[in-house]
Formats: structure tokens, C-alpha cells, sequence
């Protein structure tokens, strides 16, 4: 069958034998986007995660017949390196990842938090930000996000002023 | 020889018997029970892990038949449907998912907090079931609907496979006896038998 939706800003059509193949399986295999990782394939450690109409999503757990006309972003729609997203920004300032497996899904996972609350207590990123890194780079983590939201601020900011 | 052949038999039925046990025996389809059955059956279903669950106390979903903490501390959050960023729709979706193991039914989300019946009695379950202060304000035709319509509260009986590929245990009576007995009970008033 025929399944359609946005992708990164793109309209695109897939082919699926069956319509519970996991997006992630198709946004990797059939759309070679590989950004989104598989890690556990279980909705458990969070490499996987992605945005459906701007929620995270954990994408082995999606049954790819719901993303129907949906628009979806992965980590390579998130921002450009000329213009990166204030989480992408701060992963570097801060020097995040480790081995970088689990690193696209945090930051997916971030982004889509800083989207609801642009200045998130360490309380609310413990509650929201529940991935799974096996190098342990929590605490730069951590750094970072309080960093992206301070970015995420002032391009907030600076919209409300042009606007 | 012929002891240990007895011994051996004798365990091998023993142990058919806890597998067989283990797996799902639907009650007789039987309308004309007493009230008090029809509340006891009610009753082993709601104190079902598939049901007690998602009905906690402590603000925390349980997994599996041992009722532990759902993993990664996830909570209660808001409007009992997660946090923000991570909502319980993040993993659970509209149907179980057969690739990951993890479960789906409409609106997936824990029961309200005033409706919290981990770690209560019988009596007080039934009690804050029936009570529009604790129930959500509904009455008993709208509880009669719930419990028998309600496609997160029949997801009982379709529970889907876990995370290695097993069955979800069911409720110890089948769905038609469940809904045979809700009305019953509520027919018949919901009258809270004395707990013996
Ligand atoms: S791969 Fe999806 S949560 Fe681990
Ligand atoms: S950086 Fe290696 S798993 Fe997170």
C-alpha cells in the first residue's frame, strides 16, 4: 500500500508491504534518512525518536500507516549547519555527544520540549527527557539543554520584536 | 522403576497443570447469576494487573503482571497523559504494536487520580467506583456504558504481546461474562456486599 505524508518539509509517498512497519524502518530504509537511530526497537531507550505534527515521537513503536498525512521531522529537518536549531547550537557549545549513537533522539527529544516550554527546571527535564545514553553524557546534557533554551529565548525574542 | 515412573508422572501432570493454569479459562456464559457473583466477578476484573495498572495510587503506571514501576520513571504528568515533551502517546499508540511489544488503545492515558484503587479493598474500590465525587461524575448508566464500551477498558481482553514476543495474561473472566456481570450488578443496584 500507498502511504503519503510531509517529511522535513518534503511530500513524500512510500510503498509498504505492511502498513504496521515501524516509521522508523521506512524513514531509514526506504527514505535513507539515517539519523534516527535504532536502538532497542522496544520504545525503551528513545535513539528513535522523531516529530509527528510537532510531538515526540518514538518512531519503532509508530505503526507507519498513522503517519498518514502527517508532517514529520527528523534530526536532518531540524536545522542546517548554516542555520542550526537552538539544540543543535547548543550540542556543540557544549560538546555533548560521546559515541553519538544516542544523540539524534535526545536532541529530537529536547526540541520538542523547548517547543511547549522554552524554560524547562531540572525537574521537568528529568520528567521529559527520559532517553537512554550508554556513555552517560546526562550531565553535559543537562548543560546543554538549559543552554538550547536560553537560545530558543532570544530567537523567541527576536521573532516577537520583527513581528 | 515403577516408583519413579509414579514420581515422574505425577510431575510432569503437576507441572501440565500449572501451564495449563497459566492459561486463559473463560467462566461459563452464565446470565442468570446472583448479584453477589456479578460483583465478584466484576471485582476480579478490575483488580486485574491489566485494569490495576493504570489505576494508581502513587501517581506512577505499573507493567507487567508484577505490577512494577513503569520504567524510566514515567509519571502521571499532565492531565494523566504524560509531560509535555514525553507523553504516554510518545510509545503508546491508538493499537498494540506487534514489532515493539508495547500496548495501544484509544485515548491511552491513566485512570484519574481520584480513581486510584492500587492498594484498596474491595469495598473501597467499589466504593469510589460508584461515588460521582471520585468516578467523574457519572452515573450508573454512564458506568454500565464505560465499563462495557469503552475501548481502553476492553483492551483488557486484547492486550497484545510484551516486549518479548509473550501474551498479556487476560482477566481471570471473559469479556462477555464481564459485561453480563456489570449489568447485572447495576441492574440489580449495586448494592457493596459486606466484605467477609
Ligand atoms: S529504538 Fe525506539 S526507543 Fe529504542
Ligand atoms: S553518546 Fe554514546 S550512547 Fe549516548
Amino acid at each position: 500500500m500507498e502511504i503519503s505524508f510531509q517529511i522535513n518539509g518534503e511530500n513524500r509517498s512510500v510503498q509498504v508491504e505492511d502498513e504496521n512497519t515501524p516509521l522508523l524502518w521506512v524513514v531509514r530504509d526506504v527514505l535513507d534518512l539515517k539519523g534516527t537511530k535504532f536502538g532497542c526497537g522496544k520504545a525503551a531507550c528513545g535513539a528513535c525518536t522523531l516529530h509527528v505534527d510537532g510531538e515526540a515521537v518514538r518512531s519503532c513503536s509508530y505503526a507507519v500507516k498513522f503517519a498518514k498525512g502527517k508532517n514529520i521531522v527528523t534530526i536532518e529537518g531540524l536545522g542546517t549547519p548554516e542555520r542550526p536549531h537552538p539544540v543543535q547550537q547548543a550540542w556543540v557549545e557544549e560538546i555533548v555527544p560521546q559515541c553519538g549513537y544516542c544523540q539524534p533522539g535526545f536532541m529530537m527529544a529536547t526540541a520538542a520540549l523547548l517547543s511547549k516550554n522554552d524554560h524547562p527546571t531540572d525537574e521537568e527535564i528529568d520528567a521529559n527527557i527520559i532517553n537512554v545514553c550508554r556513555c552517560a553524557t546526562y550531565y553535559r546534557m543537562r548543560k546543554a539543554i538549559h543552554r538550547a533554551a536560553e537560545l530558543t529565548r532570544e530567537t523567541n525574542l527576536q521573532s516577537t520584536e520583527n513581528s | 522403576m515403577l516408583f519413579i515412573g509414579l514420581i515422574a508422572s505425577v510431575i510432569f501432570m503437576e507441572s501440565n497443570e500449572v501451564a495449563s493454569m497459566k492459561k486463559y479459562k473463560p467462566l461459563e456464559r452464565d446470565s442468570n447469576i446472583t448479584t453477589e457473583k456479578a460483583y465478584d466477578q466484576v471485582m476480579q476484573v478490575l483488580m486485574h494487573p491489566r485494569c490495576m495498572n493504570c489505576h494508581p495510587t502513587d501517581n506512577v503506571p505499573k507493567q507487567g503482571d508484577e505490577r512494577h514501576p513503569h520504567y524510566f520513571d514515567m509519571a502521571r504528568g499532565e492531565n494523566d497523559k504524560g509531560f509535555s515533551a514525553t507523553k504516554c502517546a510518545a510509545c503508546h499508540q491508538e493499537e498494540n504494536n506487534d514489532y515493539s511489544g508495547v500496548p495501544g488503545a484509544s485515548h491511552w492515558a491513566l485512570a484519574p487520580a481520584s480513581m486510584g484503587w492500587q492498594g484498596l479493598s474491595k469495598t473501597e474500590i467499589a466504593k469510589r467506583l460508584l461515588n460521582p465525587s471520585t468516578n467523574g461524575g457519572k452515573s450508573h448508566e454512564e458506568l454500565v456504558e464505560h465499563m462495557t464500551e469503552d475501548e481502553l477498558v476492553l483492551w483488557a481482553w486484547d492486550p497484545g504481546i510484551d516486549a518479548n514476543g509473550q501474551p498479556r495474561e487476560v482477566p481471570p473472566v471473559s469479556e462477555e461474562n464481564f459485561k453480563i456481570a456489570v449489568k447485572k450488578w447495576f441492574d440489580e443496584g449495586a448494592i457493596i456486599p459486606s466484605e467477609k
